[in-house]
């Protein structure tokens, strides 16, 4: 059966700022999305107030609308476009779903004749409302766990009196588990309960006995008009029932399910889908399975739209389930589609692994201070990274080296905790560091029977942790000349870092690295090919390993390898890892645009990145996707068997930054601004030399590296002092101090915190104008793409603070200063390709705070708000293909584009609000006003020193 | 618990190549097959007890093997049916509450030798590109070329009849004797899974050898015939053939699965082959013809029913296709009360998509038989 006809026009509404429980998984779904229905001719329109995002490019869709998520938007667009005939809400998360419903409530759909497609309006509200759910299960035999619902107070506690504790209590309507949480004591139960009816839009919380132990497992489906329902991917939590799926290990194919009880849950989750309604596209179903005997199931709950886990479960399998929901949504029946990885047989199958995916969080809890950092029913984490090996112990080890946090996997690296009663309360308490606790207890000796009694992770998992630690010990008693071949293989092949070998034998990693060409221990690329090699695949998504040899009739050795080099000349993206605060979706915006400009000029673009939410990591995007820790042992192995022209550093923020150093040291050609630039203007002496050697001011500054030398500082460049170690990302442990007192207790803290860093001292100059520039320069020419003026004053992080482009409220003069500057700055570093400026203005004479010469988190705003592409122009720039003279800017905006950060506070009810130097939005938005008579602007001019943090 | 070392193992394959692994448990050993591989990421139990699969060389794709251990319940047959395994990760350590031994000793108990660490990615993929075909697996690194001589004696698949070692040597019975429906099943390596469906649904099973003739299934007096799955080339069980001509001709519902639905094609002219590489996992995509629904299946066969033929055929519809290659997945005859399907609709391992099947041959039975459905 072809598609519908009749749709010749579709809506997609995406999922506006980046919140915690609603990330940039969902850029990816939309963009997938719009190309699916472009490859059929259909007329997309898109809304969405996000400008970080791919999606909103103008290249993605026939109408892009950056407009505010509300029904007044929805109304706008419709009467602009009386053709649109169906809205697709399934590709913007939750957000896109309740505004979906808000405009069906008020009968907007009905009015502009407009169909509903990928969902329908009952299956939403039977799944958000817990009380029909539960009716529903209930009557087609699906068990769930005890379960009741409360609209008031004195119901609630009634329900809690019936059941006892632990309970569970979710609030109805919500998003990430916003104000769910875990009631051990009674003494707890009358807060948290009040919370929860407070936070729940329709005042309706759930309490639920708490399945806690209970494994956890999801389930992703695509189901068609034929009803034909295929399970694209199942998903084990690690982590037990009792701490949220986004803040859970997970892991897939599922490791501990007999084929029985998989069967049970596949045939349970496709009667569900079906109960639900009769729509056409994704879903996502939840269970707890009991950690007996009787394996018994239950559901937790089912989500009919594309969700964070099925971003996961494409990456995991290579299966693009938003792009095939979008054309199951338009009306293709599975059968009718192709395999989008082979190409060759249907669409219509289950994808099976030979591998395992291991996707480990990213959380931010030092950004929050004072917030509760313990995981539980409510998301925290802001990111999320995934590792993929032929085992899940190398899967797991490359999920760790990826989280940059500076491990380099599990254990040897000397960094694990060695005290009984601290590792004992970490595993009891589970935070962000379990995952490496648990390898520390083992080391410890603490038995697996009481790991698991205390963390009721499966005790496959912990028999792996426990093969690690054995491993490790068995290598340890060698040197780097007496160990073998097959320890060594072993080793690789169980996700071990060289830096960890290294550790084990006490040697430099240099050597084990050379031991390992030495011993032709090579990494190897093998392909996600949906289907175990069974079909021949020509998707280029490759991952890292270690495989045994094979031996041809003739007797020559060689170790397979699926990803075969070309001859063309090739350039290599370095992505940003994974998403945190200070540096999230808009790197990924940049990456994307790097590799295609690069393929523009001609190149065979590789990409290397490892966080599964992003555009940057489907493998449509470049020639070649390596899903592997941005983390140097793995970069350095692909560099070697690609042999690039060279690698892009400056479009994936701090983490690709970072690695400029050693490929530098290495001979790795850097493309554009070269690493002594870089590096010259990270370090603040060399970098203050340059500001005064061009007359260009910058507050005084000093450095210090004891509490004494700071405040002996303070005496010679007075207070209020601007204080923050070196290299950190997004202003983590800045503060402004205005006393000694104040100081050295900050400067105690901080020596704690990161002990022989150096930390900077700032004049702070108070109460200035912030303002900042970003620029393409290709050595001779600087052209300046946008400068912004923040609306709060100078203090606030500038990720934080709303900004205006172009300025407000900056005078001719102080402008004309801006643009020297900016073009000096650029010219005096060489920069090559992109360059951020920060400025604060005082007494119209203007200062410069910072430079750093890669892509800034405001670029793509500045794009979007100009509707010009600024990084494929940096990238062309980069590559020398083109000089800025070659391009004809030609900016369009009317009135200014207000940037507007959005928090995420609400998942951390206790903690600071304040705003400072340390960033703490998720996301921002974008908002476009003709004139500054504009309420929106006025209201956040008025506000604009409400939060601002002493 | 310390770290344990592995002795060097490999599977050399007929045109001589090796792929190097290592042993699993401490074992040395031999043992010869045709390789092929399976895509399930769960059923191993089921897998290696399917007598389908017997003579096999199993190589499971799944990363890990082992996870759950083993459970007696979850057997097809009373023991190990493939002829050896390889494996990359094999799981000396599992977990579930329900298990009642590791993988390791199960194995052990059937003395079935298997290897692991080998790059079951490349075997895969050179088996994909170059077809089927004999090896050995072992840890005698030492005497590779006399291995090489004896893997060029061993017998190919290709016209080789394995249902006499598989099948039961006497007839048997199962399920409730007072059930609704009498079926005679012919045993040509019939997996448990099958007569439980059969059972479940309100059948009294007796179970006969693979060489039993019509007379013997006819004199018990069924109310319907089925023929199981199996290993092996259909081509040479000539008796089998036979016996299942001789129903056709009685009108009596028959339902044939896998091996059986080769007989069944068979019987009515149309001739099998050897697959390139067959089809053996549980995510195999078929279309119902009839319908218009896909369903997701369990399958097992080397070789497959011709489609031209059947096409041709005046007496043969087909039902259901496989939708990755077109292959013929299911036929029914035109006016008899007979059909067949290449894929294995009582799953374990597998999806339950196709179990409707069942309910289908029951309801011909019902039909047939005018009796009243009792499920």
């Amino acid at each position: 059966m072809p598609k519908r006809e009749d749709l010749k026009s579709i809506l997609i509404i995406g999922s506006g700022p980046i919140v915690i429980g609603q990330a940039c998984e969902f850029d990816y779904a939309g963009s997938q999305s719009l190309r699916s229905l472009r490859e059929d001719g259909i007329e997309t329109i898109l809304i969405n107030s996000n400008p970080a995002t791919i999606m909103t490019d103008p290249s993605m869709a026939d109408h892009v609308y950056l407009k505010p998520l509300t029904t007044k938007s929805i109304i706008e667009i419709l009467k602009e476009h009386p053709q649109i005939d169906a809205v697709l809400p399934t590709m913007g998360g939750q957000t896109a779903l309740n505004l979906c419903i808000e405009a069906d409530e008020k009968g907007i759909w009905k009015d502009f004749e407009v169909d509903m497609i990928g969902v329908d309006i009952d299956a939403i509200n039977i799944t958000e409302d817990r009380e029909k759910f539960r009716e529903l299960m209930l009557k087609i035999g699906v068990g769930m766990a005890p379960q009741a619902t409360a609209t008031s107070f004195l119901k609630g506690k009634e329900i809690a009196q019936e059941f006892g504790f632990p309970l569970v209590i979710r609030a109805s309507y919500t998003l990430g588990g916003a104000g769910a949480s875990i009631v051990y004591k009674p003494e707890d139960f009358d807060e948290l309960l009040s919370r929860g009816l407070e936070i729940s839009p329709i005042h309706e919380v759930m309490i639920d006995k708490a399945m806690m132990g209970w494994k956890e497992f999801e389930l992703e489906l695509l189901r068609d008009k034929n009803d034909n329902v295929v399970i694209i991917c199942a998903i084990e939590n690690m982590d037990p029932m009792g701490i949220h799926t986004g803040d859970s290990i997970t892991v897939a194919p599922a490791m501990t399910l007999s084929d029985k009880t998989y069967q049970k849950m596949r045939d349970m989750a496709i009667h569900m889908m079906r109960s639900i309604g009769d729509f056409e596209g994704g879903c996502n179903v939840q269970f707890a399975v009991s950690p007996d005997e009787n394996e018994d199931i239950i559901a937790i709950e089912i989500n009919p739209r594309v969700s964070r886990s099925s971003a996961l479960a494409s990456k995991a399998t290579g299966y693009p389930i938003a792009k095939v929901a979008t054309k199951l949504a338009i009306g293709y029946t599975l059968d009718e589609l192709e395999n989008q990885i082979t190409k060759s047989t249907s669409a219509l199958f289950e994808p099976t692994l030979d591998y395992v995916i291991v996707k480990i969080p990213r959380w931010n809890f030092d950004k929050f201070e004072g917030s509760d950092r313990t995981l539980g029913l409510q998301m925290k984490a802001v990111g999320e990274v995934m590792g993929i090996g032929r085992s899940f112990q190398e899967a797991l080890h490359k999920a760790t080296q990826s989280l940059e946090i500076k491990r380099n996997g599990l254990g040897a690296d000397g960094k694990g905790y060695k005290n009984y009663d601290q590792i004992i309360s970490k595993l009891t308490i589970p935070s962000w560091d379990r995952v490496f606790v648990i390898y520390d207890a083992i080391q410890m000796g603490i038995p697996l029977s009481r790991i698991h009694d205390i963390t009721k992770i499966d005790m496959w998992f912990l028999k792996q942790y426990e093969e690690l630690y054995q491993l490790e010990k068995e290598i340890s008693q060698y040197t780097i000349a007496s160990l073998t071949r097959e320890l060594l293989l072993e080793a690789k092949q169980k996700g071990f870092a060289d830096r960890q070998i290294a550790h084990m034998l006490d040697c430099y990693e240099s050597e084990v690295y050379n031991k390992r060409t030495e011993l032709s221990v090579n990494r190897v690329y093998k392909l996600v090919d949906t289907c175990a090699a069974e079909f021949e695949a020509l998707t280029p998504y490759y991952y890292s390993t270690f495989e045994a040899e094979v031996e041809t009739p003739d007797g020559e050795r060689y170790v397979a390898n699926d990803s075969v080099v070309t001859d063309k000349k090739k350039i290599v993206v370095l992505g940003s890892g994974p998403n945190r605060i200070g540096q999230g979706i808009e790197f990924d915006y940049c990456c994307v645009h790097g590799v295609l400009a690069a393929a523009e000029c001609g190149y065979e673009t590789i990409m290397i990145n490892c966080n599964p939410e992003t555009v940057s990591t489907d493998f449509d995007t470049a020639d070649k996707l390596y899903f592997e820790p941005v983390f140097w042992e793995h970069i350095y192995d692909i560099i070697r068997h690609e042999k690039p022209e060279g690698v892009i550093v400056q479009l994936g923020g701090q983490t690709a930054l970072k690695l400029a150093e050693k490929l530098s040291k290495y001979g790795i050609k850097i493309i554009g601004t070269s690493f002594e630039s870089l590096d010259l203007a990270e370090d603040r002496g060399s970098f203050s030399k340059l500001l005064k050697e061009n007359d260009i001011p910058y507050p005084k500054f000093g450095v210090a590296e004891t509490a004494d030398e700071a405040l002996h500082l303070a005496d010679e460049l007075g207070f209020p002092l601007l204080v923050r170690p070196s290299y950190v990302l997004g202003g983590q442990g800045m503060k402004i101090v205005i006393n000694k007192e104040d100081l050295e207790a900050h400067v105690v803290d901080l020596l704690r915190k990161i002990p022989n860093n150096k930390l900077l001292l700032d004049h702070y100059l108070d109460g200035a104008i912030e303002a900042e520039a970003d620029a393409i320069c290709d050595g001779k020419d600087v052209y300046i793409i946008g400068i912004m003026e923040h609306i709060e004053p100078c203090g606030i992080h500038s990720g934080d603070s709303n900004a205006t482009l172009p300025p407000f409220n900056l005078g001719e003069f102080v402008m004309q200063q801006i643009k020297d500057h900016t073009k000096k700055i650029a010219l005096e570093l060489n920069t090559v390709g992109l360059i951020n400026i920060q400025f604060a203005i005082k007494d119209d004479k203007v200062y410069i705070i910072e430079a750093n010469p890669r892509a800034s988190r405001t670029v793509p705003f500045i794009a979007k708000a100009y509707k010009e592409p600024y990084v494929n122009y940096a990238t062309k720039v980069m590559l020398g293909e083109k000089k800025v003279k070659d391009f004809d800017f030609n900016p369009e905006l009317e009135g200014f584009a207000i940037k507007q950060p959005v928090f995420s506070f609400n998942k951390f009810p206790n903690v600071n609000k304040n705003l400072g130097p340390e960033m703490k939005s998720t996301g921002e938005s974008i908002l476009f006003i003709d004139s500054l008579k504009d309420d929106e602007f006025y209201n956040l001019y008025a506000r604009r020193k409400m939060y601002l943090s002493k | 618990m310390k770290y344990q070392s592995r002795k060097r193992a490999f599977i050399l394959l007929a045109d001589g190549t090796i792929f190097h692994g290592k042993v699993v448990g401490d074992n040395e050993g031999t043992a010869f097959g045709e390789v092929c591989f399976n895509t399930g990421m769960t059923g191993y139990q089921e897998i290696f007890t399917d007598p389908s699969y017997f003579g096999q060389l199993m190589v499971t794709t799944n990363a890990h093997i082992g996870n759950y251990g083993t459970n007696e319940n979850e057997v097809e047959s009373d023991s190990v049916k493939i002829a050896g395994l390889i494996c990359k990760n094999f799981s000396y350590n599992y977990s579930r509450d329900d298990a009642d031994a590791s993988l390791e000793d199960f194995l052990a108990k059937s003395n079935l030798f298997a290897i692991s660490d080998v790059d079951t990615r490349a075997l895969v993929s050179y088996i994909r590109d170059n077809g089927a075909m004999n090896a050995v697996i072992s840890t005698d690194v030492d005497n590779i070329a006399k291995l090489k001589e004896e893997l060029a004696d061993f017998p190919s698949m290709e016209g080789l009849e394995l249902s006499s070692k598989v099948s039961t040597k006497e007839p048997y019975f199962y399920g409730d004797e007072n059930a609704t429906y009498k079926i005679a099943a012919l045993d040509i390596g019939i997996k448990k899974n099958i007569l439980r469906n059969l059972a479940k649904r309100g059948a009294f099973i007796k179970v006969f050898p693979y060489n039993s003739t019509f007379e013997e299934l006819k004199s018990w007096n069924p109310d319907a015939y089925f023929i199981s799955n199996g290993p092996g080339d259909p081509e040479p069980l000539t008796q089998a053939i036979a016996t299942a001509k001789d129903i056709i001709a009685t009108d009596a519902p028959l339902f044939g699965i896998c091996l059986g639905h080769q007989v069944i094609a068979l019987a009515n002219g149309v001739s099998t082959y050897k697959m390139h590489n067959g089809h053996r996992g549980i995510n195999h995509p078929i279309k119902n013809l009839l319908t218009g629904k896909g369903e997701i299946t369990s399958q097992n066969h080397g070789f497959a029913i011709n489609r031209e033929e059947t096409e041709a055929h005046s007496e043969l519809e087909i039902t259901h296709v496989h939708l990755n290659d077109q292959t013929v997945a299911g036929i029914r005859m035109k006016n008899k009360n007979v059909f067949s399907v290449q894929y294995h609709p009582e799953a374990s391992p597998g999806p339950h998509d196709a179990e409707y099947l069942f309910d289908q041959f029951f309801e011909n039975i019902a039909k047939s038989s005018k009796k009243a459905v009792s499920i």
